[in-house]
């Protein structure tokens, strides 16, 4: 478990003093794969970078597994992480060594292991990654879906139980971005670890992570389960995040509503109600006529879900609601028909 | 032929070959043993840098950036008394090494510098993220990664070097430019000159090559 108590930090930059992280208290439960969201200058990298404490914290207390990190010494904080492993957006491997020795590198600087159990560790770490045949080539002769393995590969030698993600897939392709995400989750599953990742993009949360914070302007937006924060988002720029991933556009959604008469609701179907005809049954035992004006099925990590605009019209209305919340499917009202009182 | 060079004599010309490579290998060694470790403290001390130390940087730069504009010539002077102190005599390869290391050092420092902070910080943190020491980041990431750099800057203080090697000789120090001066100039043999032009120039064209094919086998960008 990772958690911040009252943890602030601020730059100073000649007199004046920039707050990038205004007080914060966090929690981050072992094992999960934590998502950190928001734009460019938000905070995210210097509330990460405050778990290895790349950044020292201005005010608070910083707390890994009940060990207050904050009062490390020099020895102990080197020690401290290398059970923390980190991976960035452009790899930062280095250039002059080959593969297999950037992997070997935590490990010698540890300095435990003999030079054969090294080479043992390094080769089953490649093979974890898919990297067996390029131990011998330099970073420069990598593509940048490998460079990133690599830099996975080394996060991983010194057997950390957390890994930090800043922006690991954000120079890469969509479908090396995919395949990078999946070898995370695997290693999140396989070995337990707990991954915080850093991304702007709503898309890679909604893949891979339990739970997200949003950040604006060096705060916690908004925070909470992946499914709830993204199929219910409160707050305005979490909104944007996930309208820009459902490429919703609001204003051509408003302007369509528009021509469309009736009750306009909003059903978000999770789990197994995603692919049962409840729309159809509703409809055929109250009468009431549907349409559905925009929708989208897809997956959370591994759930289903889906979310679909539609617009009634009929007499039992009430009833066809009542039933279709019986039936968990969560229901917001976007427009009422005309006429309508409360 | 030998009417062309008719004031050549090839055993001196050898003698003064050999000192000048005694010169520049001796200053040479004993400039990158000191620059090394003071371009290092210059990088580490520098703004931003890991051990970030206004005052002791500012001294540093400052007795750099002296050294580095004063003439050679005047420091070969200048350097006399204390040449003396240390090896005994101003003059020959011995009284010639240590103005020559005097007058290298610092160019050679700011060159490591340089190169140092060539390096990506990103390398620097990811390293110091793996629970590295200080000294196992520099020894382990910036020297190695910064090492086409420090090639290339120890290629460039070598070709100085020569040319300091030939200034030497004025202060009776031998070599080649002492053969230049001393013949080919006060002498008027304009044979003996060129000889040794041309030798120098051949040296400088065999650092430079020496030193490129260096810098390209360790740059694996
Ligand atoms: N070393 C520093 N010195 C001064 N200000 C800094 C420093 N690092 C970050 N900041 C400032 O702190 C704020 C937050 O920066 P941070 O890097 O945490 O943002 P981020 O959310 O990671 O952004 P990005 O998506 O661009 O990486 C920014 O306003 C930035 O300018
Ligand atoms: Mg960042």
């Amino acid at each position: 478990m990772i958690e911040f108590f009252q943890v602030n930090k601020a730059y100073q930059l000649g007199k004046k003093s920039i707050t990038a992280l205004h007080t914060t208290d966090l929690q981050i439960p072992t094992g999960q794969i934590y998502g950190l969201i928001g734009h460019s200058g938000a905070g995210k990298s210097t509330l990460m970078r405050l778990i290895n404490r790349l950044e020292e914290p201005s005010a608070g207390r910083i707390e890994v597994d009940g060990l207050d990190i904050t009062q490390l010494d020099a020895s102990g904080l080197r020690s401290f992480r290398r059970k923390v492993g980190m991976i960035f957006q452009h790899f930062n491997l280095l250039t002059s060594r080959s593969v297999a020795d950037n992997v070997a590198l935590p490990l010698r600087l540890a300095g435990e292991l003999s030079k054969s159990e090294i080479n043992k560790k390094v080769s089953d770490l490649l093979a974890r990654v898919g990297l067996e045949n390029h131990a011998k080539k330099y970073p420069a002769q990598l593509s940048g879906g490998e460079k990133q393995r690599v830099g996975i590969a080394r996060a991983l030698a010194t057997d950390p139980s957390i890994l930090l993600c800043d922006e690991a897939t954000s120079a890469l392709d969509p479908q090396t971005t995919g395949q990078v995400l999946e070898l995370l989750a695997e290693i999140n599953r396989d070995l337990g670890l707990t991954l915080v990742l850093i991304t702007h993009e709503m898309d890679v949360v909604r893949r891979i992570c339990d739970q997200v914070a949003v950040m604006d302007g060096g705060v916690i937006v908004e925070q909470g389960q992946v499914a709830d924060v993204f199929l219910h988002p409160q707050h305005p720029t979490t909104k944007r995040f996930v309208y820009e991933a459902e490429q919703v556009n609001e204003d051509e959604q408003v302007q369509n509503l528009a021509e469309v008469e009736g009750r306009i609701l909003r059903l978000t179907f999770q789990g197994q109600a995603t692919y049962e005809p409840l729309l159809a049954r509703v409809a055929y035992q109250t009468a009431i006529e549907f349409s559905i004006i925009s929708g989208r099925i897809d997956r959370i990590q591994n759930a289903p879900y889906g979310q679909l605009t539609v617009a009634f019209k009929g007499e039992k209305l009430e009833e066809a609601m009542q039933m279709l919340a019986a039936a968990e499917v969560h229901l917001d009202v976007v427009r009422y028909e005309e006429g309508h009182h409360e | 032929m030998n009417n062309l060079l008719a004031n050549v004599d090839w055993y001196e010309i050898w003698l003064a070959s050999f000192e000048t490579l005694m010169m520049l290998g001796g200053s040479l060694l004993f400039t990158v043993v000191l620059g090394l470790p003071l371009g290092v403290l210059l990088f580490l001390t520098g703004p931003k840098q890991m051990f970030d130390q206004k005052a002791l940087y500012s001294v540093l730069s400052l007795i750099t950036n002296i050294l580095r504009s004063l003439p050679f010539i005047i420091l070969l002077i200048v350097m006399i008394p204390f040449t003396v102190m240390i090896t005994g005599t101003s003059l020959g390869v011995a009284g010639a090494i240590p103005p020559l290391v005097v007058g290298a050092t610092p160019f050679f420092a700011r060159l490591v510098e340089t190169a140092l902070r060539e390096v990506d910080r990103g390398i620097i943190e990811a390293t110091q993220a793996m629970g590295a020491t200080t000294k196992q980041i520099i020894i382990s990431a910036l020297l190695p990664e910064a090492r086409p750099g420090i090639l290339a800057a120890t290629t460039v203080t070598a070709i100085t070097l020569v040319s300091y090697t030939a200034m030497a000789g004025v202060v009776g120090a031998g070599g080649l430019g002492d053969l230049a001066i001393r013949f080919g100039y006060q002498r008027f043999q304009t044979d003996v000159m060129v000889v040794t032009v041309v030798l120098l120039l051949v040296l400088v064209q065999l650092l430079q090559m020496v030193g490129d094919r260096l810098v390209v086998h360790y740059s694996r960008k």
